[in-house]
């Protein structure tokens, strides 16, 4: 990827040395992904798949109205998360990179806000349950308060759960992106900025937004992924009362209905991918990564 | 990078603070709670007030049939992390280093691990564990979940390994060559300890995201669960402070394993500093 000088050596050497990631993606992701994608074309009776052509799973998915349902559902957690973590993770990037001065300091939060990442997801979103629960720390907080005469049910065990499980887990893919294209833009530019008269808020919307462009776009496709092929946290912590497509599809793979829950699954890909096309025809990541 | 011009911190600079502060009480603050709660009375329940200090619901992760089988789980799962880590680091270090060049397929290859980074996990597992039975092999987690784990390591592994290796300098490794060193010498005296750091990083990576990994292990490890699948059915099903004691007990593997990388990165640093001076 980088442009250094190629060592010399026998050009066999490059197809040796990625033999073991060509073979482990082939294995593991290239070829699961066609039979996924072959499983939704399979004939299914309830109780067994048989090798044989049929658009039958497609019709059964896009005749549902149930499917819309999911897919707005789903594009609603995905937009509200998208926003909010890409607000907190603007303001929190900004702040390490043009107001934390001493570099070491800057590294040491930054880390801070990435630590997070290499535990577990599911301990992280267990770890809201005796917050937001009936008893839990935030109600007995508003009744002491005197804000409110009964405990609030609508924390824990719904939407809002479910959305505010999302940014807490996922506004770090948002950070590291960010942080990354901020801590690239040339400090002299905001200087120049500075010089000619420009207000903060204008150094803010005309150059440093349009800088951490990429940042942003990157950390979008990382959380639409990311809250689109989730099916747990919406499982656990709306207690059962929303669901997402990935949840439906799981399911239909617990009831064994593979070639349904393949053939939505090929359909979610599809708009995953739209989405993810859309991002990249408003931002040109491979250019701008490239710098 | 950093403000020149002006020295005072303005009001912006203490409402950003405030707000980055109240961001990490965000992040860490309800896990310290669990931390907290996992020490609850034998009488306590699932919030506070804690009913006395003890660690009575460690004792029963142990002790109690009921949450299956936590000790078989829990060394797989520290199995799986380990063989990760050395494959993640062994087949990233020779990916990233083949990247360096023009090869035929190096588009494709790239964009899979791409792919296996967007695409929803569970739906790479029902994609490997259906392709092992339809080939009619066995789902074990030491193969088809370790193979599972790793679809989700490497594409990390290999985006760090990038980014170690753009602040890598090749003519180092030309100067080997030209000192008439061979190959694997090239790689063992000069690439490798030069970029050790960086394979920490990416071994990091390997252990903790297998050691995490739930979605694409929850229908590829077959009959034998890993923790993080055994502590997601326990969301459902455990209603008592042992719960947050698993918590505990696994945050805690995490953090010495984060631990252990950072001081292992900061030593060859020191080191590297020292025989500059010296």
């Amino acid at each position: 990827m980088s442009g250094r000088s190629s060592p010399s050596g026998s050009r066999l050497a490059p197809y040796l040395q990625v033999a073991p990631l060509a073979f482990l993606m082939l294995t593991m992701v290239g070829i699961p992904l066609v039979t996924v994608v072959m499983l939704s074309f399979w004939e299914f009776d309830g109780i067994a798949v048989y090798p044989a052509f049929t658009w039958a799973n497609y019709a059964e998915v896009l005749g549902s109205p149930v499917t819309l349902k999911l897919f707005l559902a789903t594009l609603k957690y995905a937009l509200l998360t998208l926003v909010a973590t890409t607000v907190i993770g603007f303001t929190c990037s900004y702040f390490l990179v043009f107001h934390v001065r001493s570099l070491k300091l800057q590294i040491g939060l930054f880390l801070l806000c990435t630590i997070p990442f290499w535990t577990s997801n599911v301990i992280r979103m267990v770890s809201w349950i005796p917050f937001l629960g009936r008893e839990g720390l935030f109600n007995s907080m508003l009744i002491q308060a005197g804000l409110i005469d009964r405990p609030l049910d609508i924390l824990l065990y719904s939407d809002f759960a479910v959305v505010l499980t999302y940014i807490h887990l996922f506004t770090l893919f948002m950070i590291v992106p960010i942080f990354n294209s901020m801590a690239k833009i040339d400090s002299n530019l905001i200087e120049a900025a500075r010089d000619a008269g420009a207000t903060p808020a204008q150094i803010l919307w005309n150059v440093i937004i349009p800088l951490s462009k990429t940042g942003i776009a990157l950390g979008s496709i990382f959380v639409v992924t990311l809250v689109m092929g989730d099916f747990f946290v919406v499982r656990v912590m709306s207690g059962g009362q929303s669901a997402s497509v990935v949840s439906a599809m799981k399911n239909n793979i617990d009831q064994l209905y593979y070639p349904v829950a393949s053939a939505m699954a090929v359909l979610l890909v599809a708009v995953v991918l739209l989405m993810v096309t859309a991002i990249l025809r408003v931002v040109d990541i491979r250019s701008e990564l490239a710098r | 990078m950093t403000q020149t011009t002006t020295s005072r911190r303005g009001l912006a600079f203490y409402l950003l603070a405030g707000f980055f502060g109240l961001f990490v009480v965000f992040l860490y603050g309800p896990m310290l709670m669990i931390f907290i709660l996992s020490f609850q009375g034998p009488g306590g329940g699932l919030t506070f007030p804690m009913r006395g200090v003890s660690t009575h619901w460690f004792a029963d992760l142990w002790s109690s049939s009921r949450y299956g089988d936590l000790g078989g789980a829990f060394r797989r799962s520290l199995a799986l992390g380990g063989l990760s880590l050395v494959i993640t680091a062994v087949v990233c270090l020779f990916a990233g280093l083949a990247f360096r060049r023009r090869f035929w397929g190096a588009g494709p290859i790239f964009y899979l691990s791409i792919v296996s980074l967007v695409v929803p996990g569970i739906l790479l597992g029902l994609g490997i564990s259906q392709l092992f039975q339809l080939l009619g092999f066995r789902l074990g987690w030491w193969l088809s979940g370790l193979g599972a784990h790793l679809s989700w390591t490497l594409p990390f592994g290999l985006l760090i390994m990038f980014a170690v290796l753009n602040r890598f300098d090749g003519s180092w490794e030309e100067a080997a060559r030209d000192a008439g060193a061979r190959p694997w010498q090239v790689l063992a005296y000069v690439t490798v300890p030069i970029l050790f750091p960086g394979l920490i990083a990416v071994a990091l990576f390997g252990f903790t995201l297998s050691y995490d990994e739930m979605p694409r292990s929850l229908l590829t490890v077959g009959g034998s669960n890993t923790l993080p699948i055994e502590i997601s059915n326990m969301t459902t099903n455990v209603t008592t402070p042992a719960l947050y004691a698993i918590g505990t007990v696994t945050s805690a593997v995490s953090f010495l394993v984060i631990a252990a990388a950072f001081l292992a990165i900061a030593i060859v640093q020191k080191r590297r500093a020292r025989a500059k001076q010296g």
